[in-house]
């Protein structure tokens, strides 16, 4: 199970099934604290240069099984977790993260992997100070990324599951599956839910009054510059691009 | 051999049906000779008329060229270098060692999953968490380790392929050299082995002799499983 943040550092995250606009509000909230004068560090889901061509080529031959899916996304949380969010962390500094362990455990264990398996795998990195989890019904979360996306890929789509040879269908299958694993996880880990079918503006303005309770008595990592984080990684030169996939 | 067959939850997503293959594990040290003894066992089962696989460690094609790349940067931090290896092992696992096994193969696997949490361990990574992650792990039929004295690997590597960096461990900072750095770290190596060969049941092989010796040594097990007549002391479970 995820560890008590035992570091200086604030750490917030969202969640939620494609389509459930959290990339918009962490997008949102990044740029409101720093702003206000914070050090902030964005981290994206599957974003590490270390693990990317690994994913690339299993995603390019299907060769991902839902175990080494699930492994290497670990892997990829793993090495943005050692190398920039912890030490962050522990510097003082306000993480942001689009999509964290509770991803995998709602998508891995949608696949099919044993969910205390996936739970124990992530059990070195620590439970968020806030996790936000914006739901949407399954139908509203489906129109969004099917109107706004040309193409559904393999493995968004879940086409390995082989529950439907429709990409939208199954598509609409699987991310039925994954919301009803986040759903579990609400009381299991206390995540903050946040109704996604409310106007931008308005879920901005819970984030943000959650955030600023959170936030209360916080020093933090001073920055006097407002100006971002970026981990320099010798081997992440190629920036990751912020918000969708 | 069913589900039963794993340390943990193994695959749940997948059955696997009747496994008639044997999987025999050959473990040790860098520099013991385990490619060397691999090969002299495969060609003495193949005339003996037993279909043999073999697998290894980072063989598998969809980590291989990622975990090189990242082995060569050096700037690979304990967990996911750790998780790197386990998405290599869960590939073969599934797609080659069990396949093979399905088709009544006898699979020689040089080193498993017990090296990657040694050498975890030694790096600070939590002994239970490397256990829990390995539940999906098949048990091995039998597990041969090749023991060998800290100078007679170092003889053996120098006259070799030569002491390298990770072998060495020298991203621990032990030392300032690869041969200190190498008999210090090995030194750590070998009693994490010692307490996982307890733990897994492993057959401990004197590895300090010649390889005709050890060889030698290493018939005897595997011909009494072949034959059905391990003692129960013998069996990894």
């Amino acid at each position: 199970m995820l560890r008590p943040n035992d570091t200086k550092g604030k750490l917030i995250v969202v969640e939620g099934i494609d389509g459930s606009g959290k990339s918009t509000q962490i997008d949102l909230l990044f740029k409101w604290l720093l702003s206000k004068g914070y050090s902030v560090y964005f981290s994206e889901w599957n974003s590490s240069a270390l693990v990317k061509s690994t994913t690339k080529t299993a995603k390019k031959g299907k060769s991902f099984t839902p175990a080494t899916f699930s492994i290497l996304h670990c892997t990829d949380f793993a090495d943005r977790w050692e190398n920039s969010i912890y030490p962050l962390l522990k510097a003082g500094v306000i993480v942001l993260a689009d999509r964290y362990a509770f991803t995998a455990f709602a998508r891995d264990v949608a696949r099919g992997v044993d969910p205390q398996w996936v739970r124990d795998m992530y059990s070195f990195a620590i439970m968020p100070d806030a996790a936000l989890y914006f739901r949407v019904p399954l139908d509203i979360a489906v129109d969004r990324i099917t109107g706004a996306r040309a193409q559904l890929k393999y493995y968004e789509a879940g086409m390995d599951l082989n529950l439907s040879e429709s990409y939208p269908e199954s598509f609409k299958l699987f991310q039925g599956k994954i919301l009803n694993e986040y759903d579990k996880m609400v009381d299991e880990f206390g995540l903050t839910m946040i109704d996604g079918t409310l106007p931008v503006k308005d879920q901005q303005r819970k984030v943000r009054t959650l955030v600023r309770k959170i936030l209360a008595g916080f020093d933090g990592l001073p920055n006097p510059d407002k100006a971002a984080i970026s981990v320099n990684n010798p081997q992440a030169r190629k920036k990751s691009k912020k918000g969708g996939k | 051999m069913t589900a039963s067959g794993f340390y943990g939850a193994g695959f749940p997503y997948r059955d696997f049906g009747k496994l008639p293959g044997k999987l025999i594990v050959l473990e040790g040290t860098d520099g013991v000779g385990r490619s060397t003894q691999v090969n002299m066992v495969r060609h003495w089962l193949e005339e003996e008329g037993y279909a043999v696989a073999d697998t290894g460690l980072t063989r598998s094609e969809l980590t291989g060229p990622g975990l090189d790349a990242a082995k060569s940067g050096h700037t690979l931090a304990p967990y996911t270098m750790s998780l790197f290896y386990a998405a290599d092992f869960a590939d073969r696992l599934e797609n080659k060692i069990i396949p093979a096994l399905q088709a009544g193969f006898i699979v020689l696997s040089d080193r498993y999953f017990y090296s990657i949490i040694a050498r975890d361990s030694i790096r600070g990574i939590d002994k239970n968490w490397s256990r829990s992650l390995y539940g999906i792990a098949l048990r091995p039929h039998l597990v041969l380790y090749l023991k060998a004295s800290i100078p007679s690997l170092v003889q053996r590597l120098i006259h070799g392929r030569g002491l390298n960096y990770w072998e060495s461990g020298m991203d621990l900072h032990f030392a300032d050299n690869f041969y200190d750095s190498f008999v210090i770290y090995q030194t750590q190596v070998l009693k994490e082995l010692e307490e996982l060969a307890r733990e897994y049941n492993f057959i401990t092989i004197d590895a300090d002799r010649t390889p005709s010796e050890i060889f030698e040594d290493l018939k005897r097990p595997i011909r009494l499983l072949l034959h059905n007549r391990l003692t129960k002391s013998e069996r990894p479970f």
